[in-house]
C-alpha cells in the first residue's frame, strides 16, 4: 500500500437531528484516482464538503480527517483557508455558480497564486494565461479578460480546473465535474483531469453518480448508499465482480453500450431512493434488496482485504 | 413491425431571434431546427439523440404543435393531434402542478378534451398500468419521489389513449437505480397500449435499449438516420462516431497505467 494522502476516520455528518453520513472511514492513497459513487441522499457530497471543511451552516461533522498527520476537522478556519486552494483543491458541478460572475476569468484563475504564493498582479496574470493554455482553452490570453458568462460550459469547467490546479495541489476533489456537460465535452474534461492529475502526481477523489465515468478515470472505487460506504476496492474488480447487491444492481441496470444485443428489459432495482431520515434501520438498502433477511436489521461492517463489502449476504 | 406514417415531417426549419446584444447590429437568429425531413411510422420506436443545442427539443415541440415551422410542414396523419399525441418531459417536478391531487393531474386531459368514459375506472387502470398504488390518487406530487412522479406524468400522458408518446429525456433527472424501472415501464406500455414512441435523449445507451430507429441531430440538422443496430455497429457520420467514442462505458477502461 502506498503512502496515504488523506485518511478519513469515523466521519459522521449530522443534518439537524438526523445523521446523513454514518461512520465513514477510508484512505486515499497518494497518487491514486479514487471514485466515490452515490445517488441522491447517499452522503457523497456531504462527505466531500466535510473533508474540505465546507459544510453549510447547521451541519456538523465529527470524526477525523487526517492530512499530513493533522486533523482537518480540528483545524482553525484561518489555517484551513491556507490549505484550501493550495494543497487541497475542489472542482464543483456547476461552474456557472462556482465562478464569480463579476470577476474576469483571468483574475479568478490567478487568485490562488496571489493568495497562496504572494504573486504580484503582473506575474499572476501571466501565469493565468499559462494555466488557461494548459487546460486547452483557445485564445487563452484573450479569455483571461472574459467574464464567466462569455465562456461555454466546457470552457468554464476548464477554467475551474485551471484554478484548482494553479498551486499544484496534493489532493483534488471533483464533485460531479462533468454532469452538466455534453458527452463529447465530458470526454475531453475527463481526459484533461486525468492528464493534469497524472502530471502533478496529485491524488484525485472523483465524486459522481455515473459508474462508467469512474470506470474510465479511476483505479479505486467506493460505493455509498444511505450514508454508508457499502463497497470499495479496485475499480476493475468492483465493476467486474460487484459483491454488494446494490452495486450489482447498479451495474445490471445500466443499458450496455458495448455488448452485442441488449435484452429488451433491463434488470432494475426495485423501489425508490428514500428521503433522508427514511432509510430503514440497519442496512439502508434492505428494503430494496432481493437478498435481505432478519440479519440485515443490523448494519454489517465493511470487511475484506482489498475488495471490501458491507453486506451479510454478498453476491458470490 | 412499423405501419403507415403517422407523422410526415418535410423540410422543417424553426428559427429563433436571439436577444439583441448591441444597438449597432441587428439581432442574430438561431436556426434551432434546420430542414429536417423524416417519417414516424405507426408502432415504431424512434430515438432522437444529440447534445444540447442540437434542436432535439425544438423538434419535439414542432411535433406537438407547440411551435410552428418557419419553413416546411409537419403533418399528423391521425385523427386528432391534440388527443392522440402526448408527451412526457425530463423534470417530473416542474411538469406536475403542486396544488393538484394525483387523480386530478392524471384525469386533467380527459376533462379538458371532454373524453367519454368512466373516469374512476380510467384512473384505476392508469395507476395500475404505471405501477402506482391506488392510494396515490388522493395524494399530492410532493409526497412522491422523482421516479414515482415520472410515473404520474406517464399516467397523465396515457389518459387520453394516445397513439404517439413523445418522451423528452424521461429518465435524465432520475436516480440511476430508478432509471431502469422507468425504461422498462415505457417498454411495457409501448406493447400494452400499442404506442408509437419518440424518445429524445442525450444518452446513447438509453436510445439503443429502447429504439428501433435513430435520428442523430447536430446543430439543428439530422446528420444520420438509421436502424439502431446499424447505427451502433457502423456509424456513418463522423459526428455519430465522435459521439459514440465519447460515451464512457464500464468496460471501456483507461488503457494507461494500471
Amino acid at each position: 500500500m502506498r503512502e496515504p494522502a488523506l485518511e478519513v476516520r469515523d466521519l459522521r455528518v449530522r443534518v439537524g437531528t438526523l445523521e446523513a453520513v454514518h461512520s465513514v472511514s477510508f484512505t486515499l492513497e497518494r497518487g491514486l484516482r479514487t471514485g466515490l459513487i452515490g445517488e441522491s441522499g447517499s452522503g457523497k457530497t456531504l462527505t466531500a464538503l466535510a473533508v474540505m471543511g465546507l459544510l453549510p451552516d447547521g451541519l456538523g461533522a465529527s470524526g477525523s480527517v487526517l492530512y499530513e498527520g493533522r486533523d482537518l476537522l480540528q483545524m482553525a478556519e484561518a489555517e484551513l483557508c491556507r490549505l484550501r486552494g493550495d494543497r487541497l483543491a475542489m472542482v464543483f458541478q456547476e461552474p456557472m455558480t462556482a465562478l464569480n460572475p463579476v470577476m474576469r476569468v483571468g483574475d479568478q484563475v490567478a487568485e490562488p497564486l496571489r493568495i497562496h504564493r504572494g504573486a504580484g498582479r503582473g506575474a499572476a496574470g501571466r501565469q493565468a494565461v499559462q494555466l488557461l493554455e494548459r487546460v486547452q482553452i483557445p485564445d487563452a490570453a484573450e479569455k483571461t479578460r472574459a467574464y464567466p458568462h462569455q465562456l461555454s460550459g466546457g470552457q468554464r469547467q476548464r477554467a475551474m480546473i485551471a484554478m484548482a490546479m494553479a498551486c499544484s495541489p496534493d489532493l483534488l476533489i471533483a464533485d460531479e465535474p462533468t454532469t452538466a456537460l455534453d458527452v463529447t465535452v465530458q470526454a475531453q474534461i475527463l481526459g484533461l483531469i486525468n492528464r493534469l492529475v497524472e502530471e502533478e502526481g496529485a491524488t484525485l477523489l472523483l465524486i459522481t453518480h455515473d459508474l462508467p465515468v469512474v470506470a474510465q478515470v479511476c483505479e479505486q472505487v467506493m460505493v455509498m448508499y444511505g450514508g454508508y460506504i457499502v463497497e470499495e476496492g479496485p475499480a476493475a474488480e468492483v465493476f467486474d465482480r460487484p459483491r454488494h447487491p446494490y452495486t450489482r444492481g447498479l451495474v445490471d441496470a445500466i443499458p450496455p453500450l458495448d455488448q452485442d444485443l441488449p435484452e429488451r428489459r433491463l434488470r432494475a432495482i426495485p423501489g425508490n431512493v428514500p428521503a433522508l431520515g427514511e432509510f430503514p434501520e440497519g442496512c439502508p438498502f434492505r428494503n430494496r434488496c432481493p437478498r435481505a433477511d432478519w440479519r440485515c436489521q443490523v448494519m454489517p461492517a465493511l470487511t475484506g482485504e482489498q475488495h471490501k463489502v458491507a453486506c451479510w449476504h454478498p453476491v458470490a | 413491425m412499423s405501419g403507415p406514417a403517422l407523422f410526415q415531417v418535410n423540410g422543417v426549419s424553426r428559427r429563433f431571434r436571439l436577444p439583441r446584444t448591441s444597438f449597432r447590429h441587428a439581432p442574430a437568429t438561431l436556426t434551432a431546427v434546420d430542414r429536417v425531413t423524416f417519417e414516424l411510422h405507426e408502432g415504431e420506436s424512434l430515438g432522437v439523440v444529440g447534445e444540447s443545442g442540437s434542436g432535439k427539443t425544438t423538434l419535439m415541440r414542432l411535433l406537438l404543435g407547440l411551435e410552428r415551422p418557419d419553413e416546411g410542414t409537419v403533418d399528423y396523419r391521425g385523427a386528432s393531434l391534440r388527443r392522440e399525441v402526448q408527451a412526457v418531459f425530463q423534470d417530473p417536478v416542474s411538469a406536475l402542478d403542486p396544488r393538484m391531487r394525483v387523480a386530478d393531474i392524471i384525469l386533467e386531459p380527459v376533462r379538458v378534451l371532454h373524453l367519454p368514459g368512466d373516469r374512476e375506472k380510467t384512473l384505476r387502470e392508469l395507476l395500475e398500468a404505471v405501477g402506482l398504488p391506488q392510494g396515490s390518487a388522493r395524494r399530492y406530487p410532493h409526497e412522491f419521489s422523482g421516479g414515482q412522479r415520472q410515473r404520474v406524468a406517464i399516467a397523465r400522458a396515457l389518459a387520453p389513449r394516445p397513439r404517439v408518446l413523445l418522451a423528452d429525456e424521461p429518465v435524465s433527472a432520475l436516480d440511476v437505480s430508478v432509471r431502469a424501472q422507468i425504461l422498462n415501464l415505457l417498454q411495457d406500455l409501448r406493447e400494452g397500449y400499442q404506442l408509437t414512441l419518440v424518445l429524445v435523449s442525450h444518452d446513447l445507451s438509453v436510445v439503443r435499449q429502447m429504439c428501433d430507429r435513430v435520428l442523430v441531430m447536430y446543430r439543428g440538422q439530422v446528420v444520420e438516420a438509421a436502424e439502431t443496430r446499424a447505427l451502433f455497429r457502423a456509424p456513418r457520420h463522423h459526428y455519430t462516431r465522435t459521439l459514440l467514442d465519447s460515451v464512457p462505458t464500464l468496460r471501456k477502461r483507461r488503457a494507461a497505467s494500471r
